[in-house]
């Protein structure tokens, strides 16, 4: 194939997935569009311009808007399990950083002997705690595919063993939030250990290229968010699938009815698993982005309060909508870079009161209030004609993507 | 001691092992009946809920059940439809299903629907939806993400909204529903599917007077083409729709006729009629 014949393929491409956010009805997908459009003015304002100009754009912007892209699509990973199906996930965060220590393990072995022991076979911390040899769990993790693999099953498992334990066992509710909460917990001390050979408390770091290109230039950083970006929409073309094929349905209806759905013949313990899966993927995804941006992965996003702010975006966003949680994610992560910078202290007071104000005022979210608005013109017809609602009305409340 | 009573019941020779045979095959009702219950009991943190009870349904009855509070009724439809397992007894569907050897979503896939006493449908979803969730068939995980309607489901979901007369509620959220129409749309859920045999427990609790002559006169016209066992406490309702009236009294059946057979009973007249009557 010739340049041209790729290029024209590429762009067919960008235009179907193009027309595809564009059906009727679907207002949520402006926001992803729109998403897009910014990030793509942001990567051409930072490396088409010159620094004195007014447009131009920081690199540290762009791997800011990279880090919330990340954040967004881990809100979305939770927003599918908790608000279409009920499952409130406080260990989500755990997902997220195992995708994480997969890319922290290929971009450590990347280093070479470049670490500061200039070992070429060991990372730095492995020669500081004097191990003679490569543990076996980071065999093959130099190779990008394997390791990508990697970042993708294990948490992959781990969704699934977990899921198919409590869901089979009917763990429903509150338990099941604890559950998770112990899970990340379990996960995030296990890591603290240097025996476990993650870099215990300090994690991975000090990371200088990927796939060959050097993680502090320009281009990289860039195409990390571009990359980012395309793999935000492209998860959020596919959970709006899921959600809105007649599995998404199912999923609805055991959120609210679980037993009425199992005496009608559907396993809900298998449909609950698989969602779970994928949305641990999705997770895992981000977290396999956000690692290469912010250059570092420790045992702190293990951490159970990282897993409950996740909650609070998708709860300030409104959960059930998958546009608001990512609109959320980003909302609040915004907020809390200016609120860190000019009130360290302040922002957990904020944070905890951001979500009980959401909480009373604002029970579904920022959609919700969106969707409040926008309903009172198109609630009209249904009073004047029972029943007979114009099907994209029908569709759009149905499906609530 | 388990693992040879294990051992013994693998090894028994007038039986097939369970998985050689096929999960979901046709009912067979060469004997008219389709539903047995042998010797059923439960119970319950000493509590007797179900007692040496036998029950005989034939093909196309439709039967209705009454009893006191706690003489049963809901244990007996939890049993049949899997939701709790017995302590000692039989329970088949026709003649070639084990219903104890299933569990909730399989026996619902063999043809067993079931309406709860409090209606549940799905708030979230249309009254259309709901009826398609609710179409028998592929329940697996991975149809159900590729699963589109065919004309002819469409045309089975039209004809169950024209029989529960909820075709103009078409596009409405279930959630909004009045809870009459609500109890309709459950009755709906379980039509659409073609089940051979329906467990419906108090249809008309709430419902207008109205609303439940309309319930019965559905209830009514099913029986025949399928099977139809309606749990109920209102007497009138069952007087109106039964031909033949179960009484459940502590766990087992006390007697079972015509409403007037069952009415004259001395046994009833004590111990349940006799306190309304």
């Amino acid at each position: 194939m010739t340049f041209a014949e790729n290029t024209r393929s590429l762009f067919a491409g960008v235009a179907g997935a193009l027309a595809q956010l564009h059906q009727p009805g679907r207002g949520s997908s402006l926001l992803v569009v729109i998403l897009f459009g910014v990030t793509l003015l942001m990567s051409a304002a930072n490396l088409m311009l010159p620094q004195d100009s007014v447009f131009y754009v920081s690199t540290y912007s762009i791997t800011l808007m990279g880090k919330y892209l990340c954040f967004a699509m881990l809100a979305m990973a939770v927003d599918i399990v908790w608000g279409y199906c009920g499952i409130l996930s406080l260990g989500h965060g755990a997902f997220f950083a195992l995708g994480g220590y997969g890319m922290g393990m290929y971009l450590m072995r990347q280093i070479g002997d470049r670490g500061v022991y200039g070992n070429p076979e060991l990372p730095d911390f492995m020669v500081f705690l004097n191990w003679q040899e490569l543990p076996w769990y980071w065999y093959g993790m130099e190779h990008f595919w394997f390791a990508m693999a990697m970042a993708l099953l294990v948490p992959g498992l781990l969704a699934f063993v977990f899921g198919w334990l409590a869901f089979r066992s009917r763990v429903t509710g509150v338990f099941l939030s604890i559950m998770t909460q112990a899970l990340t917990y379990a996960l995030m001390l296990a890591f603290f250990r240097n025996e476990m050979g993650f870099g215990g408390n300090n994690g991975l770091t000090d990371f200088k290229d990927i796939l060959g290109f050097d993680l502090q230039a320009d281009g990289t950083r860039v195409a990390l968010l571009l990359i980012t970006a395309a793999l935000l929409a492209l998860a959020f073309l596919a959970s709006r699938a899921i959600v809105q094929s007649r599995f998404g349905r199912v999923v609805v209806a055991v959120r609210d009815a679980e037993a009425r759905a199992r005496f009608l013949g559907y396993r809900t313990e298998r449909y609950k698993v698989w969602l779970f899966v994928y949305s641990a993927l999705v997770a895992a995804v981000a977290g396999m982005l956000y690692v290469p941006q912010v250059g570092i992965i420790n045992p702190g996003e293990f951490s159970p309060l990282n897993s409950i702010e996740i909650v609070v975006w998708v709860a300030v966003g409104g959960r059930g909508t998958l546009y608001g949680a990512i609109a959320g994610a980003l909302l609040v992560n915004y907020a809390k870079t200016r609120f860190t910078a000019a009130m360290p202290d302040g922002w957990l007071f904020a944070l905890g009161a951001l979500f009980v104000a959401v909480t009373v005022l604002l029970p579904k979210g920022l959609a919700g209030l969106l969707q409040r608005s926008g309903t009172k013109g198109a609630e009209k017809p249904r009073e004047n004609d029972t029943g007979k609602v114009p099907a994209g009305v029908a569709h759009a409340g149905e499906a609530g993507a | 001691m388990k693992i040879a009573a294990q051992a013994r019941e693998l090894l028994r020779r007038d039986t097939t092992w369970p998985f050689l045979v096929p999960r979901r095959r046709a009912v067979d009702v060469s004997h008219q009946v389709i539903l047995y219950i042998e010797g059923l009991s439960v119970s319950f943190d000493g509590f007797q809920a179900l007692n040496d009870l036998n029950l005989y349904v034939n093909d196309g009855e439709l039967r209705c059940l009454i009893g006191a509070n706690g003489a049963g009724k809901t244990t007996l439809m939890d049993v049949i439809t899997g939701k709790t397992r017995c302590d000692s007894g039989s329970a088949w569907f026709g003649r070639n299903i084990d219903l104890l050897a299933h569990d909730e979503a399989e026996i619902a896939q063999l043809g067993i629907g079931r309406k709860f006493q409090k209606p549940t449908v799905f708030e979230a979803h249309t009254v259309f939806a709901n009826l398609e969730l609710s179409l028998g068939g592929g329940k697996g995980v991975w149809s159900a993400l590729t699963a589109a309607l065919t004309g002819e489901q469409r045309d089975r979901i039209d004809r169950v909204l024209e029989t529960i007369g909820l075709a103009k509620a078409r596009h409405q959220l279930a959630g909004a529903l009045s809870h009459g129409q609500k109890q309709w749309l459950e009755i709906g859920m379980l039509l659409v599917a073609e089940p051979r045999l329906l467990l419906i427990d108090e249809p008309v609790a709430g419902m207008t007077a109205e609303e439940a002559e309309r319930t019965a006169e559905l209830l009514t016209s099913l029986a025949g083409e399928h099977t139809v066992i309606v749990v109920e406490h209102d007497m009138e309702f069952v007087r109106s729709i039964a031909r033949t009236v179960t009484v459940l009294h502590q766990g087992s059946v006390l007697a079972e006729g015509t409403m007037d057979q069952v009415q004259n009973n001395p046994d009833v007249i004590e111990v349940y009629l006799g306190e309304g009557a």
